[in-house]
């Protein structure tokens, strides 16, 4: 079982839903955020192309923030999900400091956290709650090694890209582009 | 004209603009346990060659110093974690792939032998000197009959750790600056170096100190060539890379850098211990405190700059 | 014990509590529609055991939102727990000094106060001159209390300074009104049009969601923005014209459509009238003509119109939705609405279908007695096809020295942030100057509450009991609102407020209830259902008794017009006097060194409304003003630079506002994002953030026919030191 999640950047419009939704669903602090929107503007008027990308934790397969970890608080959970267990975290920023996509944090309570594709949701069959409330619909998630799951069949026809594939970390967020 | 900006409002404490999770405590406790593995290794490093007596000030008297950075090292990081009634957990586990817990067991293994060493020697520091405990003088006892092997220890341990302050950076290659290999060496070099400038410093015997200034004097131009070597390999490396290196070839750190930690902290001190060495007056504590000083601001900057560079936004 | 203990963050016993996320089998759902904007998404809020709402969900079975709600419905937390609510009635007081302050006070000396100024302009003037201007349902509470009382002198800003050009254009051409949400089949559509629209950029959530489909479908999309919108940058054509110049592009693609024979001749044979005299009159509205105008280029626009037949009758041509830009925006309506109609795409799938609502029978009350005046005698004469109420006219009803035939003495304002909404800023100061007495009822405390003598502190949408909800869909279907948690501090809902001073005038036959369940609970057993029944469903569907959604091949229709049939040459318009089809004109362009102002809206604001909601402040805490590099350079703007605007008739926003130098603006205009700006210290987060475009539009063009406030036409230069420092100038 390997979760992933797919980004139709065609249809994101860049609203913010998907924040919010994690933000209440999880109780991020405010000033704080799991997951964010990125712009990305090229070209000069009129022949400009724009992409909006709702990003978040990779939950990568080869994840630095994983090895590097001191105690085991970062660990991987069943299908790839990347957590912090918060009572075995030290705060000590080795994992922050790991991530090339600068998707965790520290949580004013001292431990670390960051996106976990609402494990407890997908645990009870649930999608994780950006996905759930997208109203573009451009959030797919599901098993990769179900050829039938959403994610496996809106990578399947298109063209994708990751971020940053040069660090190596193996991420499982598909940007279809 | 490109532009790839947040639009969700995201502005995370310590990690927005840029990275800034670590601050003075982690450059500290390098600094320190860079400082303390030379000390130890040199310590060891004597004995094991039998000159004990030719080089009491490395053998007997610097590695006071070890464990007192040691621990100071030990609480500098105990402060930097934010989640700190847990800190226990760090001795709950053995990671091998995780270099903060290679630096948690290492200190915890080379902190004991450091104040092991200084125990063994404490009869000839201080006059008088009684293990109130019979224990405790047997142990003092076997300690010295077997001193080499503990200098072995020490001496590998001492390795251990030096390399340990540049890997602990390098093994991060999220961040370009720390992505290079050659990290691990330099801070090795450059905490040896740094150990055998506080040895150099408090040391009285003129010959000891020529011995330790020649060593030292290797090991900075070994130093400024693996920097050299640093940034040649930044500047061939991918556009991250350059944008790191670029902040110390005209960016923000240029000056900090150069004249600092180059210049008043290589150079410098190299030129002045040469003199000395061929005979010129110069003031003794003058080399060791620019070194040691060099040294710090090495790792600040380092710890500060490698945290701007991002592979992303 | 209740949730009161329990409301504010900073109650440090819960907060570990607070940290871990909840399941949602430890949390209860209550059905409910949201009001942070007006879509009404119907959705569920959930609260945990301690009685705290920690989410709002949407309804799946709600065709406003298919069980997504907008960033704005999934902040709704944030309006509730938003600290900076207003907590209690606060009445406006004189010191002797001559200065003003808000004193708190309780709601029977509030409400004793509105009751007996009521009845006071009630002797004196007659009930007529007190007016309200009102958004949303909180309004609908104070219009029916109003509407007992006496009075029909109501205004929306939605009307007059938002969408009223549309619906006087789409009702005189097709004789149906463009709903909200409106009739546009976008799921099924093989070609959008967006010529003033900005899906994604509004939030207009079942048509974001619609136009995500469209996308998946392949459906062409073509976009005519001078900015690289959001839904411009999905389109497959992105137009990028130059700003006021839209009539000419519309017909210069009804003269391709004409004269390549690609109109749909059939509909257009059976179902319309006029197109002799279209053919007559766009006959020389070439796309050369266009592209002198336009900038568009001629293959350009002859392709696209070509992309819009073939994929007809199945092509929406968007109505847009803040149409008010230049004041012959009737008339561009128009054009587009005869656009439609030459697809063929008015009652056809893929186009615009039939909505129909549920027609919610009314609780029962004695009839509203008859007005001597109504908003429709202010216009004296002006803007015959207004369907509503003008606000920009209700200010000048205000203002003595307008001499209006009848005049305005009080008012009451809820759901509208007027210093923010209306344009003229100078204006509504003048008119709330004027009036002898301001009731502000609202749940924060907006710029608006700044003006009122008497202001009350109304419940969020999530604490209380409303109207059912029953807009025009495919389907029709009613929404339950009640109450997840009870109000919080000292507020109260809508219709306890109206009920209450309806009793103080003695109005008690209008508001025959003690709780408003009731009147909702005899509704619903009116139609069928049940109190019970709806907590538990939140949305129920009903079956469609108008027939089909779209018409048939070849049916018979008679069109709601003069002529029967759809009006591509308009009597209406003719018999006003005014131009029956729609004619180009040029309108002004920014003078040297100036700028034009264009504005519109981000996905996670609704206007002024939410700046202050910590959930969505967090998204967006400010505006920015877009420049174009070009512009930028020339002014020596940099990136993040705070800069103030100064506009043609010398007025300076109170705030600076940062500068975003981005490609995605031409070079003569600049964007920002309406609703920043606030001026009242008591929005702790929202206080001088951004700066308000409102302030800008000073120069409004009024649009003869039914009296929008055309407000692109003004033109902003950059101040780059603080103007305050320097003591001259106008200032807003």
């Amino acid at each position: 079982m390997r979760y992933a999640m797919a980004i139709d950047t065609k249809k994101c419009v860049g609203c913010g839903d998907c924040v919010v939704a994690c933000q209440t669903e999880n109780n991020v602090p405010h000033g704080y955020c799991r997951d964010w929107i990125v712009e990305s503007v090229d070209g000069t008027y009129p022949s400009l192309s724009l992409e909006f990308r709702s990003e978040r934790c990779n939950h990568c397969d080869n994840s630095p923030c994983v090895r590097c970890c001191p105690t085991g608080a970062s660990h991987v959970e069943e299908g790839g999900i990347v957590t912090v267990t918060h009572d075995k975290c030290i705060g000590c920023g080795a994992c922050i400091e790991s991530c090339p996509y600068d998707a965790r944090y520290s949580h004013p309570e001292g431990y670390v956290d960051k996106c976990t594709f609402c494990l407890h949701r997908v645990q009870k069959g649930q999608q994780p709650a950006c996905v759930k409330v997208c109203p573009t619909k451009c959030l797919h998630f599901g098993d990769l090694d179900d050829p039938n799951s959403d994610v496996s069949l809106a990578i399947k026809d298109r063209k994708w890209k990751v971020l940053a594939p040069e660090a190596g970390t193996d991420p499982q967020l598909y940007f279809l582009t | 004209m490109k532009e790839e900006l947040f639009v969700s409002g995201r502005n995370i404490p310590n990690i927005d603009p840029y990275l800034n999770i670590w601050h003075w405590q982690i450059p500290l406790y390098l600094f320190l346990g860079g400082l303390a593995a030379g000390i130890l290794f040199f310590a060891g490093y004597y004995t094991v060659r039998g000159k004990a007596d030719k080089m009491q000030t490395t053998v007997k008297w610097a590695p006071i110093i070890a464990p007192i950075a040691l621990v100071l090292g030990l609480f500098a990081l105990f402060l930097d974690l934010k989640h700190k009634l847990y800190f226990w957990q760090l001795y709950t586990t053995i990671r091998l792939e995780s270099p903060m817990g290679w630096g948690a067991w290492t200190l915890m293994i080379i902190t004991p032998i450091s104040f092991i060493w200084v125990a063994s020697y404490m009869k000839e520091l201080v006059p008088g000197w009684n293990w109130k405990f019979s224990i405790l003088e047997k142990f003092e006892a076997f300690v010295i009959k077997y001193r080499v092997a503990l200098a072995w220890v020490m001496m590998i341990y001492s390795i251990i750790l030096g390399v340990y302050t540049g890997i602990l950076l390098s093994a991060f290659n999220a961040r370009p600056l720390w992505n290079t290999s050659i990290l691990g060496p330099l801070f090795l070099v450059s905490g040896f170096s740094t150990g055998l400038a506080t040895i150099i410093w408090i040391s009285k015997d003129a010959k000891e100190r020529k011995v330790l200034s020649r060593i030292d004097l290797v090991f900075i131009i070994i130093e400024i060539f693996l920097i050299v070597h640093l940034f040649m390999g930044f500047l061939a490396g991918s556009q991250t890379a350059i944008e790191a290196a670029n902040m110390f070839l005209g960016g923000p750190f240029t000056v900090s850098f150069w004249v600092f930690v180059v210049i008043l902290g290589l150079v410098f001190p190299a030129v002045l211990e040469t003199l000395e060495l061929w005979g010129y007056h110069v003031p003794k504590w003058l080399p060791p405190v620019m070194i040691l000083v060099g040294g710090f601001m090495f790792r600040f900057i380092m710890v500060e700059a490698g945290q701007i560079t991002r592979y992303l936004y | 014990m209740s949730y009161k203990a329990f409301a504010s963050d900073g109650f440090g016993f819960f907060k570990s509590n607070s940290v871990d996320p909840v399941s949602d089998e430890d949390l209860t759902p209550y059905p409910t529609y949201c009001e942070v904007c007006f879509w009404k998404c119907a959705g569920w809020a959930y609260v945990d055991k301690s009685g705290r709402i920690r989410k709002v969900i949407g309804n799946q079975n709600d065709p406003h939102c298919n069980g997504r709600l907008c960033p704005r419905g999934t902040g709704g937390v944030g309006m509730v727990y938003d600290e900076d609510r207003l907590k209690n009635p606060l009445i406006r007081e004189t010191r002797t000094d001559g200065s003003q302050y808000f004193r708190e006070a309780t709601w029977e000396e509030a409400l004793d106060k509105v009751a007996n100024k009521m009845k006071e302009v009630k002797e004196k003037y007659g009930p007529e001159a007190f007016g309200l201007f009102n958004h949303g349902t909180p309004g609908g509470m104070l219009e029916h209390l109003l509407r007992a009382y006496g009075s029909e002198s109501n205004a929306e800003p939605a009307f007059a300074n938002c969408r009223g050009p549309r619906s006087s254009a789409f009702y005189s051409t097709f004789g149906a009104y463009v709903g909200s949400p409106e009739n546009t089949d976008i799921r099924d559509t093989k070609c959008l049009v967006l010529i003033g629209s900005h899906i994604g950029e509004n939030m207009h959530n079942s048509q974001v969601q619609e136009m995500s489909d469209a996308i998946d479908n392949g459906a062409t999309i073509i976009t005519v923005d001078p900015r690289l919108s959001t839904a411009a940058s999905h389109s497959q054509y992105w137009l990028p014209i130059k700003p006021s110049t839209d009539i000419a592009l519309l017909m210069a693609w009804i003269h391709v459509l004409i004269n390549e024979g690609l109109y749909n001749k059939e509909y257009v044979e059976k179902y319309t009238f006029g197109l002799d005299y279209l053919k007559d009159h766009v006959k020389n509205m070439t796309p050369e003509w266009a592209y002198g105008i336009t900038t568009i280029e001629p293959e350009m626009i002859r392709t696209t119109a070509r992309a819009m037949a073939s994929a007809a009758p199945s092509v929406v041509v968007h109505p847009g939705r803040h149409v008010v830009w230049y004041g012959d925006d009737t008339q561009r309506s128009r054009a587009l609405a005869i656009l439609n109609a030459l697809l063929g795409s008015w009652g056809k799938r893929g186009g615009f279908y039939f909505p129909e609502s549920v027609s919610v029978p009314k609780f029962p009350h004695p009839h509203y007695p008859e007005p001597e005046w109504t908003w429709k005698d202010w216009n004296d004469g002006k803007y015959p096809l207004a369907t509503m109420g003008i606000t920009t006219e209700l200010l000048k009803a205000s203002i003595p020295r307008y001499n209006y035939k009848h005049q305005v003495k009080a008012w009451m304002v809820a759901g509208t942030n007027l210093p923010l909404s209306m344009p003229d800023k100078p204006l509504f100061k003048e008119a709330a100057a004027s009036v002898e007495f301001i009731m502000v009822m609202d749940t924060m405390p907006m710029d608006i509450t700044g003006y009122a003598d008497v202001v009350l502190p109304e419940a969020t949408y999530l604490e209380r009991y409303d109207v059912i909800r029953s807009a025009a869909n495919r389907e029709p279907n009613i929404a339950l609102r009640m109450p997840a948690i009870e109000p919080m501090y000292n507020s109260k809902p809508g219709w306890w407020i109206a009920k209450q001073i309806g009793e103080r005038l003695g109005l008690h036959d209008y508001f025959n209830y003690d709780d408003y369940s009731e009147v909702i609970d005899w509704q619903l057993k009116q139609l069928g259902t049940s109190l019970e029944e709806m907590k538990k469903i939140g949305v129920k569907k009903y079956p469609r008794k108008s027939g089909p959604l779209y018409l048939a091949d070849n049916e018979d229709f008679t069109f709601n017009t003069n002529t029967g049939k759809i009006e591509l040459y308009s009597t209406d318009f003719a018999d006003h006097g005014f131009d029956a089809i729609p004619k180009y004109t040029k309108h002004p362009e920014p003078p040297q060194n100036f700028y034009r102002l264009i504005y519109g809206r981000a996905p996670m604001h609704t206007f002024s409304r939410t700046s202050n909601n910590h959930n969505l402040w967090d998204l967006m805490s400010e505006n920015s003003v877009w420049v174009n590099p070009k512009v930028a350079n020339l002014w020596q703007l940099k990136n993040g630079q705070e800069v103030w605007l100064k506009n043609q008739d010398g007025h300076i926003t109170s705030f600076p506002v940062k500068v975003r130098v981005t490609e995605r603006i031409r070079w003569d205009s600049v964007y920002m994002v309406h609703g920043f700006g606030h001026n009242n210290k008591k929005l702790s987060r929202a206080y001088g953030r951004g700066a308000s475009d409102t302030e800008m539009i000073t120069n409004v063009a009024v649009d003869p026919v039914m009296g929008g406030t055309g407000m692109r036409g003004n033109f902003i230069t950059f101040l780059t030191e603080d103007p305050a420092l320097e003591g001259k100038e106008v200032k807003a």
